[in-house]
């Protein structure tokens, strides 16, 4: 074989395997969990986006992982994602079904609720505007969007009791929980907006921000506005 | 034969100066490059003029352009004009002349690269001391501090994946908006609820380093209205690369202004803030209340599995 077709099967191979692991990398980056669209189902300048939070999640090799789920609009079945896609200039209507217990804020400034309309939310259709966690057994995780100004401390279950009884299948249908609500609008321009739970609740990892803090469908997630 | 007994004798062709040439064409274009380099990208160069530190840092990096620029000059038109005359022949395949050794040039560059070194150290360091730090992180006790004795407190927090700003001297308000008066010297104490972050006020050139109980001051005295951008520049987990925010420089009276209504907005969340300290540590909290205590929980989450957990990272 002369020099010039080694080198050029040299080259090809080295392509082949460069390509090969460019493949595997962008599969493994680029995966991300299934997104909710809501946008075919906004009415009269409204959409209602359910979710819920879960002490665990028992549809994942991840049992000890905390997660939250998002309802479908079109099946009402829980899917395993924290991805959701609505309409831009828009009302939209969240209502987080808390099933897990409490935990301290790391700063307790998150206590307090913003950037939703009229700066409140509603715990069983209560409203507050702020929540202690460190005083009382009453914030399980938030519902954080950075980008809008968004954060709702999420009201937990608030007895000794309850905390000890919490739901251990998911998605939960049952067990002691919380309804939390509130609204925001979505921007005219649409856009991408991530959002997060800042309580550091992956329990087993470093400051608590391993596990479901770092890998998005679990804690954290994002919304795409549709303009 | 007459004409040719006439023709001047064909000797070997004269060589150029090329030394003398490469001097004059360096100096021009140097002397043209220095005058570009200061004068006219000079105010263009980051990041920009908004605070002392920031303008500081331009003029830093315009310096330092400027003495680079003959160096660069001098590579380039070097090796562009032997590109040029001393390009070989073809079909001239002969040695170049066996050159040793130039004591004068080994000196000389001994000599010269030895100034140039010496003289940027002694310039970094006049201006790390003049400027109070450079808008650096120091460290909690910190060498350099403004002349002043009204100085604004601003306690940066850095927590996966937001930066909070606590005003000390209003009630210790805390925000995740920050604004600075213009004119009025900034002490920044720079500390982490979590991981290590860096707190990046691009336009103000303040830059330091957020670690978990450490408070790190950084100093600097806003000297232009407007709007600067801040960013986390440690990478910190998944939404570092959205860990951002932006901050306003205001007149001092609108200062005024926003600090008071703010303290008054956020007087009921302030409340069940810690006490002001320069560092925290939130997961040893004292004033847990009875239903978080009697869940075992002695502070906010992190901490790792028990060792006889199945589920271990």
């Amino acid at each position: 074989m002369s020099v010039a077709a080694r080198a050029t099967a040299l080259l090809i191979a080295l392509a082949a395997v460069v390509a090969i692991i460019v493949i595997a990398a962008m599969h493994y980056l680029g995966g991300t969990p299934p997104v909710v669209d809501y946008t075919s189902y906004a009415s009269g300048g409204q959409v209602n986006v359910v979710m819920q939070t879960d002490p665990q999640n028992t549809v994942t090799n991840r049992p000890d992982w905390v997660s939250y789920f998002i309802q479908s609009p079109q099946t009402k079945q829980w899917v395993h994602t924290t991805y959701f896609k609505v309409p831009a200039a828009t009302k939209v209507n969240v209502t987080i079904l808390g099933f897990d217990g409490c935990t301290p804020l790391r700063n307790p400034v998150w206590g307090q609720v913003t950037g939703t309309i009229g700066s409140v939310a509603y715990n069983d259709g209560v409203p507050y505007n702020l929540l202690n966690s460190w005083a009382e057994c009453s914030v399980q995780h938030t519902f954080t969007m950075a980008g809008l100004g968004i954060n709702v401390p999420i009201a937990s279950p608030m007895t000794f009791n309850e905390n000890s009884n919490l739901c251990g299948t998911s998605p939960c249908t049952s067990g002691p929980h919380q309804v939390v609500t509130f609204s925001f609008r979505t921007p005219a321009a649409g856009g991408t907006f991530r959002w997060q739970c800042i309580i550091p609740c992956g329990l087993g990892y470093l400051d608590g921000n391993g596990g479901p803090m770092s890998i998005p469908g679990y804690m954290s997630g994002q919304m795409e506005v549709q303009a | 034969m007459a004409t040719e007994a006439s023709a001047p004798a064909q000797g070997p062709k004269a060589e150029p100066r090329h030394g003398m040439r490469l001097l004059i064409i360096w100096v021009v274009a140097s002397v043209i490059g220095c005058l570009l380099v200061y004068f006219v990208l000079g105010p263009h160069v980051p990041p920009g003029a908004m605070s002392s530190s920031a303008a500081n840092q331009q003029s830093d990096f315009t310096i330092l352009a400027t003495i680079a620029t003959p160096i660069f000059l001098g590579v380039f038109i070097y090796f562009g004009y032997a590109l040029i005359f001393w390009r070989a022949k073809p079909g001239d395949e002969t040695d170049g002349p066996p050159i040793h050794g130039n004591t004068t040039i080994q000196l000389t560059w001994i000599a010269v690269t030895s100034v140039i070194v010496l003289a940027l150290a002694v310039f970094g360091t006049v201006e790390l001391w003049t400027v109070q730090g450079a808008g650096a992180g120091e460290g909690p006790q910190p060498i350099w501090k403004p002349n002043s004795s009204d100085i604004l407190q601003v306690q940066v927090i850095g927590q996966q994946w937001a930066f909070t700003y606590r005003y000390p001297q209003f009630g210790g308000f805390e925000t995740t908006q920050i604004e600075l008066p213009v004119g009025q010297p900034v002490q920044f104490n720079v500390t982490s609820l979590d991981v290590i972050h860096s707190w990046w006020a691009y336009q103000l050139g303040v830059k330091a380093d957020a670690n978990p109980l450490v408070n790190n001051v950084a100093y600097t005295t806003p000297k232009h209205t407007g709007t600067f951008v801040v960013r986390c520049s440690e990478l910190c987990g998944l939404w570092h690369g959205a860990m951002f925010d932006y901050g306003k420089v205001v007149s001092v009276s609108a200062f005024q202004t926003w600090a008071h209504q703010t303290e008054i907005q956020l007087a009921a969340v302030t409340k069940i803030l810690p006490p002001f300290s320069l560092t925290y540590d939130p997961t040893q909290i004292a004033t847990l209340g009875p239903v978080l205590t009697k869940l075992g929980l002695t502070g906010a989450g992190g901490g790792y599995y028990s060792p006889n957990d199945p589920e271990q990272p």
